[in-house]
């Protein structure tokens, strides 16, 4: 299955309800045709509403304009916009069956019954649910619920598919199993997905570009690669992975801290802070190390300990130790950074 | 110890069923009973029932076709009511919904009087049944209203709504195939409150009524001023095998609906 799709352009919109709570910054942003596009961000950012202005559940602020295609669509509600939707509560209807449930859009639009259950078996074979369309909703599991949601979404061939936080209500592993699927399913389909969540691991996982939000703004807009390499600046380090500042002197080409020195990577420019991931730093025996601290804390994390170290600079840094072995609490360690960190420049 | 126990609560509920319902049952016997003075000796009869029936058949298919169309109107104006309340957040919205309660708390004798002073002189209303239902419109919408907001508010119907937006729904195809299918149970248990309160509402209709337009409970008031004890006790009769087949079957509905909800 393979969906005609458009790209969606967002232009000043902002959005303030009442008098003065302003939700989201006027901001300007494109989706391109075919494209993930992942909404990024703790809650409260504004991601939500970002979506539901583009779904057309919300109007944005006088001056905003949100176009499918190059057509002007900000004065359409959402059922005139073509787009497909899934909740984060699924809001499937209660009184119908599954399979009723991903007709309910072929229905409205008055399809002919035999091509309505064509599609629909279709869509139940594409999210592999074919054994339970009758089942009402209330006897699915959230896994379940989930695909009849996406499926239900697809059914009327949506221009644009719009996913608010679709893996949130469900466990660990099968979200991690569903996140899989679903990603396969949108590279199959080429529709233009917009996929909002609060989950790092999802954003990067399905996004072909992730916009990162805070407080109504954009932080950033980039691939999954460039956003956890090169963040620009500390809101998003801090929100993706985790990042360590080990602030210093910059003195004979190293970075002298509480803990030692980091001598600088080739055409490194003189700095009194870096930054680094618990990954970037690799623990050496305390003899060959320029940079020493005492492990304050061990977390066996299986492929993985993750270790809080004391005495490197004026915070507590983390450091991950791949592997079996890894240093007892108390002790005194070595530390040698990558030269990648070098590249890390955030203000 | 917990066996005595359980006895005694049996005792307890028996006896309380027992203080009411043997009135009742006495009730509906004397109406059965040829002179109900020297009680069961003198014989049972139908006698009084076929009295009842031919003085007031009229006042009980007018009662229950007063029912029936305070039940319609209550429906139209109630349902959309409750739904715009429950879905605006606005305390003008709690205002009038604690407004609409209003009727429950006042005295029926009240919202009658406040009736006839306003439209007593409309002669030609003042004497049809239409009087009446207005009145019982008044006093049982806010039941309708309570029950169906009670069951919005119990589920995300904004959320339904928006998924059936989405899909490209109208708000008239929304309201028809999610909204009233999913408030069905709260519809159900508020007609249900009607019927019965309709049929049964004695004080508002008591001073709304003319001798044309006597309903069931009127006419019960009228029997056991007016009648011997026995008539009076077969009209009793006569609205129990009303009410309580109709009671049951309106509470089978409902526990159905809810066992097709959950």
């Amino acid at each position: 299955m393979k969906l005609d799709t458009v790209g969606i352009q967002l232009e000043r919109c902002a959005k303030t309800y009442g008098r003065a709570t302003r939700v989201l910054e006027p901001l300007d942003l494109g989706v391109v045709a075919g494209e993930t596009l992942v909404l990024l961000g703790p809650s409260g950012c504004g991601k939500t509403t970002l979506l539901r202005l583009i779904a057309g559940l919300e109007r944005p602020d006088a001056g905003g304009a949100v176009r499918f295609g190059g057509r002007d669509v900000t004065a359409q509600p959402i059922e005139a916009r073509g787009v497909g939707m899934v909740f984060q509560s699924y809001a499937l209807f209660p009184n119908m069956t599954a399979r009723e449930n991903v007709a309910y859009g072929l229905r409205i639009r008055k399809l002919p019954a035999t091509e309505i259950a064509a599609r629909v078996d279709e869509l139940l074979e594409l999210t592999r649910m074919a054994a339970h369309g009758g089942k009402p909703i209330a006897a699915l599991s959230g896994g379940q619920k989930q695909r009849i949601a996406l499926a239900r979404a697809l059914a009327p061939r949506p221009r644009v598919l719009l996913l608010d936080e679709p893996l949130t209500a469900l466990d660990a592993q099968l979200r991690e199993s569903l996140r899989a699927e679903m990603n396969a399913l949108l590279r199959g389909l080429g529709v233009t997905t917009v996929y909002v969540t609060h989950d790092q691991a999802e954003a990067m996982a399905l996004g072909d570009r992730i916009v990162v939000m805070s407080a109504g703004r954009i932080e950033q807009i980039g691939a999954p690669r460039d956003i956890y390499h090169r963040p620009a600046n500390a809101r998003v380090a801090a929100f993706i992975g985790t990042m360590n500042r080990l602030d210093g002197e910059w003195r004979e080409q190293a970075l002298h801290c509480a803990g030692g020195r980091v001598p600088a990577a080739a055409g490194a420019t003189p700095t009194d802070a870096i930054w680094f991931r618990p990954e970037d730093a690799e623990w050496v025996a305390a003899e060959d190390a320029a940079l020493h601290g005492v492990v304050a804390a061990a977390t066996f994390l299986g492929e993985r300990t993750r270790l809080a170290v004391d005495g490197v600079g004026a915070q507590t840094v983390l450091v991950d130790v791949a592997g079996r072995a890894a240093p007892e609490v108390g002790a005194r360690i070595g530390l040698r950074l990558r030269p990648e960190v070098w590249q890390h420049r955030i203000d | 110890m917990r066996r005595a126990l359980t006895a005694a609560q049996a005792l307890v509920t028996v006896l309380m069923s027992l203080f009411l319902l043997v009135p009742t049952l006495m009730s509906m016997a004397a109406g059965v009973t040829d002179n109900y003075f020297r009680g069961w000796r003198s014989g049972f009869t139908l006698r009084w029932l076929a009295q009842v029936w031919d003085l007031y058949s009229d006042a009980i298919f007018l009662s229950l076709r007063i029912a029936v169309v305070t039940l319609l109107i209550v429906l139209v104006l109630g349902v959309p009511a409750a739904y715009a309340l429950s879905r605006s957040g606005r305390r003008l919205a709690r205002l009038v919904e604690g407004l609409l309660v209003l009727p429950v708390a006042v005295p029926g004798l009240a919202s009658a009087l406040g009736l006839l002073v306003v439209y007593g002189g409309v002669t030609a209303f003042r004497v049809s049944w239409w009087f009446i239902v207005v009145g019982h419109v008044i006093f049982t919408l806010p039941f309708m209203v309570r029950s169906v907001a009670a069951v919005c508010r119990s589920q995300d119907l904004k959320t339904l709504e928006e998924g059936a937006a989405s899909l490209g729904a109208g708000f008239a195809q929304r309201f028809a195939s999610v909204v009233l299918p999913n408030i069905r149970s709260g519809i159900l248990a508020g007609a249900l409150t009607v019927v019965t309160l309709s049929i049964g509402e004695f004080n508002l209709t008591w001073m709304l009524h003319t001798p044309l337009t006597k309903t069931l409970p009127v006419g019960l008031a009228d029997a056991y001023a007016s009648m011997r004890l026995e008539v009076g006790s077969a009209y009793t009769l006569v609205f129990f095998v009303m009410i309580v087949p109709l009671l049951v079957w309106m509470q089978t509905i409902g526990r159905h609906e809810k066992g097709a909800v959950r």
